[in-house]
């Protein structure tokens, strides 16, 4: 988990000379005990309307199973470049994840929203198993999730 | 081959054990998920759909496993939850959880929770499976003498037995799973198409509109329950969401306002191989065929246990040569044909005397010779023979391997027999191979030497012969050494025929010192000091003053709690006579030597034992231990029914409690005396019925006695085509001969 964070923080500071009004996001997902193999999950932001807009961090060692997580995988067409150098492993069942990444200001309170597809093996697939628009108010405001994800909160 | 199947199978043995017991515990679930659902046919997706939303109203997917198994996911109020479904009723019959164990058990058998190292680890060993069955099953065939043989009952030692009894049952199912777990695990190391597609393209426009409930949908109605995997129920709140349909044939997308199906993906070809491997592998949705596998599976730990026996018994035989040379820098080859390992001592004082004189040697059973010892200059043949003139165990390929090896002109051969001059085709065997060889095109740098019951002063002289043409002194003194003796003490003896100038003794001997079994394991095992044997082994027995053991026919196995011989007094026998002598309580000095080839074969095919003297005793041994009441008949010649009819009230007691099935007996000294060869062409007819039925014939006794025999049997076997050698090809004609 720890080199995990050292990893996006990594990916984050290479990333802030390009994005200039950015600011890092904590998300901290806590998972269900559904007792299963590691969770693939995937965070990334779309308009109301759930267009999607950009990845904000994948979960999950192998990109072969990356369809799974469909509404991303719809969204973002599976590119590379969508995710490249902001994943990491999965998580386990009951296991909670913080990762920090990095959300440009002009996303915030911009009628955007934080959505989070989750599937696990031999398990359901979980498209926007959470949901919660990007504003400053919502931070730090647990949301529920429906499938896998027990709770979901970002901190500006 | 056999090396190729020994060294994979000890290299793998660990893994494949973890993953045989895993596979066989995985194997059952597809049969326990059958168990618990029903699996209709006619239905239609749209009809299942009515059925769930019935109970289920917030269903948001419906999964159908290949096994059958019907999961609704559905939310409720506040709480979601999975739910597996009566298919027929759409009620739900338990939430749908998968056990802890299963998933554990599963992570092991794929991955041995290590991951991709792990994933790696079992492919590699799913590998080394298959070219372990393969071999296994090749090497058997070899062993048993064809394909169509591949039924017939088998010989060896104990564990070989065991080991090719569960091969050749377990071969196919192995070799299934470990074909398609090849197949599965080189899918997920992407080293093959595992025919994974991306999703098919979302539709850009749908109809829009008012939806149409989901049972009336066109595009589920014409979809078979049994083709379904999966349906995802289109969001309420999306107003641009549509199902997504998965089925046996491809995925797509369902309109939810006209019922039509969108964008459907046919299934790759590489999918379809992939899934069909997938369902033979793990058994779902072929419950029947998992439950097989499974069984299989559980031979592959007996298999690696029975295996890695076998090899270590092998490798303890084998007598080890310090300093050997490889078989490519050797200057100097011999090559020992060796019953049992009596000429391996020879080979070694040969071997290190040349050693000491600078010579590079290399020192190999004649069944391994080769091509790669073609460059030697010079060629040793230390050939024992064995039975009736017949190849020694280690030279049992011999003549055929000589045969493909290309002489070498430049290379000096040197054949040296052992023999004992008592039988009639004494050093037989040496003098064909070196025969064999000459006419190959090998040059012999000195003529065949005959060795007499292992003479050292005539090993001696062969040394200095063989010194003086390759300009060397060769001092070869050799004290045969034997293999480490135990103590027996002698606990009953019966007479037969005492008044007669050859009186015959059966011997009973108990371990000395007769010590209780020591230890719980000991006990357990039924270990009463005595060495593991079998009855058909055969003891040595080192008279005091014999340069050499003699060796007897063991009438009786360890089980027994005893070692039984049977011996007749030979005029100016050293070793028959000391046995003779014996009181009970007094003490003799004996080694086991294994004899696995002359044994009744496991299965339920007749047995037809001929024997004429002493030769009943490992004949009736084997009766002793028909414990399974198998059919035997028992044909067998003495001299007179007053003085030697030998274990006659055992028996009596094996034909009264059907161990025997039929005694038939010949007197040769009594008025009208006839031979136990005439016996069988009276009997012919049965005979041949019973020989037509797959029976296993064992005779033991006087070589002169096998050879009336042989003849025998060829006569009557004659009208149906058959004889004794290609019985014996086929093993089912096994000779102990003296």
């Amino acid at each position: 988990m720890k080199k995990m964070m050292v990893g996006a923080c990594l990916a984050g500071a290479f990333a802030i000379p390009a994005v200039a009004d950015a600011r890092p996001v904590v998300l901290t997902t806590q998972l269900q005990n559904y007792g299963g193999n590691g969770a693939y999950l995937a965070f990334y932001i779309t308009d109301a309307a759930g267009k999607y807009r950009k990845t904000l961090w994948v979960a999950g060692p192998k990109a072969k199973y990356y369809k799974h997580l469909s509404d991303w995988a719809r969204g973002s067409g599976l590119k590379a470049s969508e995710f490249d150098g902001i994943s990491g492993a999965s998580v386990g069942s009951g296991k909670a994840l913080k990762v920090t990444v990095e959300v440009a200001d002009a996303l915030i309170d911009a009628g955007f929203e934080i959505r989070v597809d989750s599937a696990v093996e031999d398990g359901r697939d979980s498209p926007a198993d959470a949901r919660t628009p990007l504003t400053k108010q919502g931070a730090g405001k647990p949301v529920k999730g429906r499938g896998y994800i027990q709770s979901f909160t970002y901190d500006l | 081959m056999r090396q190729l199947h020994s060294i994979a199978g000890l290299a793998i043995a660990l893994l494949v054990i973890l993953l045989g017991i895993s596979g066989a515990v995985l194997s059952v679930n597809p049969a326990l998920e059958r168990l618990a659902t029903r699996v209709p046919s006619g239905v239609s997706v749209a009809a299942l759909v009515e059925r769930v939303l019935l109970h289920y109203p917030g269903a948001e997917q419906i999964q159908r496993t290949r096994s059958g198994t019907v999961i609704v996911y559905y939310s409720a109020a506040d709480k979601s939850g999975a739910e597996r479904v009566d298919p027929m009723t759409g009620e739900g019959i338990a939430p749908h959880a998968q056990s802890p164990v299963s998933r554990w058990v599963k992570q092991l058998h794929r991955s041995l929770f290590l991951d991709t190292p792990g994933r790696v680890a079992t492919g590699i060993a799913a590998l080394s499976m298959l070219l372990l069955s393969v071999s296994g099953m090749l090497l058997l065939v070899n062993r048993v003498g064809g394909w169509r043989q591949l039924v017939r009952p088998l010989y060896g030692s104990r564990v070989q037995r065991w080991h090719a009894e569960v091969g050749r049952v377990a071969v196919a199912g192995l070799l299934l799973s470990a074909l398609t777990g090849t197949w599965l695990s080189a899918a997920t190391l992407g080293l093959i198409a595992d025919g994974a597609q991306t999703e098919p393209d979302f539709p850009a426009t749908t109809a829009g509109g008012a939806r149409l409930p989901a049972p009336q949908l066109s595009a589920l109605v014409a979809t078979d329950l049994a083709d379904l995997r999966e349906l995802v129920f289109p969001d309420p709140a999306d107003p641009g969401a549509v199902y997504t349909l998965r089925t046996a044939q491809g995925d797509g997308y369902v309109d939810p306002a006209t019922g039509a199906l969108l964008a459907l993906r046919a299934h790759s070809r590489a999918y379809n191989v992939h899934e069909l491997l997938y369902r033979l592998h793990t058994g779902e949705g072929l419950w029947w065929l998992g439950l097989v596998l499974g069984l299989c599976a559980l031979g592959a730990p007996w298999l690696a246990g029975t295996g890695a026996t076998v090899w270590w018994q092998r490798r303890r035989a084998r007598p080890r040569i310090p300093g050997n040379s490889t078989a490519q820098t050797a200057g100097t080859v011999i090559l020992v044909g060796s019953e049992n390992n009596s000429t391996w001592g020879f080979a070694r004082v040969l071997h290190d005397q040349l050693r000491k004189a600078g010579q590079r040697v290399h020192t190999t059973p004649m069944n391994d010779f080769s091509s790669r010892h073609r460059s030697a200059r010079q060629l040793f043949i230390l050939a024992a023979t064995y039975g009736d003139g017949d190849a020694p165990a280690s030279a049992s390929q011999f003549l055929a391997r000589s045969s493909r090896v290309e002489a070498n002109p430049a290379t000096g051969m040197v054949v040296l027999g052992f023999g004992d001059r008592q039988f009639p085709k004494f050093c037989q065997f040496a003098k064909d191979v070196e025969q064999a060889m000459i006419a190959q095109g090998w040059h012999p740098m000195l003529d065949l030497v005959t060795i007499n019951r292992q003479s050292t002063q005539e090993f001696a002289r062969w040394g200095a012969a063989v010194g003086e043409r390759m300009n060397m002194p060769l001092v070869l003194e050799h004290t045969p050494v034997h293999p480490t003796t135990i103590a027996l003490r002698l606990r009953e003896r019966i007479d037969y025929g005492l008044q007669e100038q050859e009186p015959t003794v059966v011997l009973r001997f108990g371990a000395e010192p007769a010590a209780e079994p020591a230890g719980w394991l000991n006990r357990l095992l039924g270990r009463r000091g005595l060495p593991r044997f079998e009855a058909g082994d055969l003891v040595g027995v080192i008279a005091p003053g014999s340069p050499m053991p003699r060796f007897y026919s063991l009438a009786s196995g360890a089980r027994d709690g005893m070692l039984e011989i049977c011996v007749r007094r030979q005029p100016g026998g050293l070793s028959s006579t000391y046995l003779h002598g014996l009181k009970p309580g007094d003490c003799i000095d004996a080694f086991i030597q294994p004899n696995p080839q002359f044994r009744p074969a496991s299965g339920r095919a007749p047995v037809i034992l001929i024997g004429a003297g002493t030769g009943i005793g490992p004949l009736a041994g084997f009766i002793r231990n028909n414990a399974g009441r198998y059919p035997m008949y028992l044909y067998w010649g003495g001299r007179d029914p007053a003085s030697d009819f030998l274990y006659e009230p055992e028996l009596r007691n094996y034909l009264s409690d059907r161990r025997l099935s039929q005694l038939h007996t010949a007197f040769s000294r009594v008025a009208g005396g006839v031979r136990v060869q005439s016996r069988l062409r009276e009997d012919a007819e049965h005979l041949k019925k019973l020989i037509g039925e797959g029976a296993q014939i064992l005779v033991c006794g006087s070589s002169a006695m096998a050879g009336s025999v042989r003849q025998a049997l060829d006569e009557m076997l004659a009208p149906i085509a058959l004889d004794v050698r290609s019985l014996e090809a086929s093993g089912r004609y096994r000779e102990d001969v003296y």
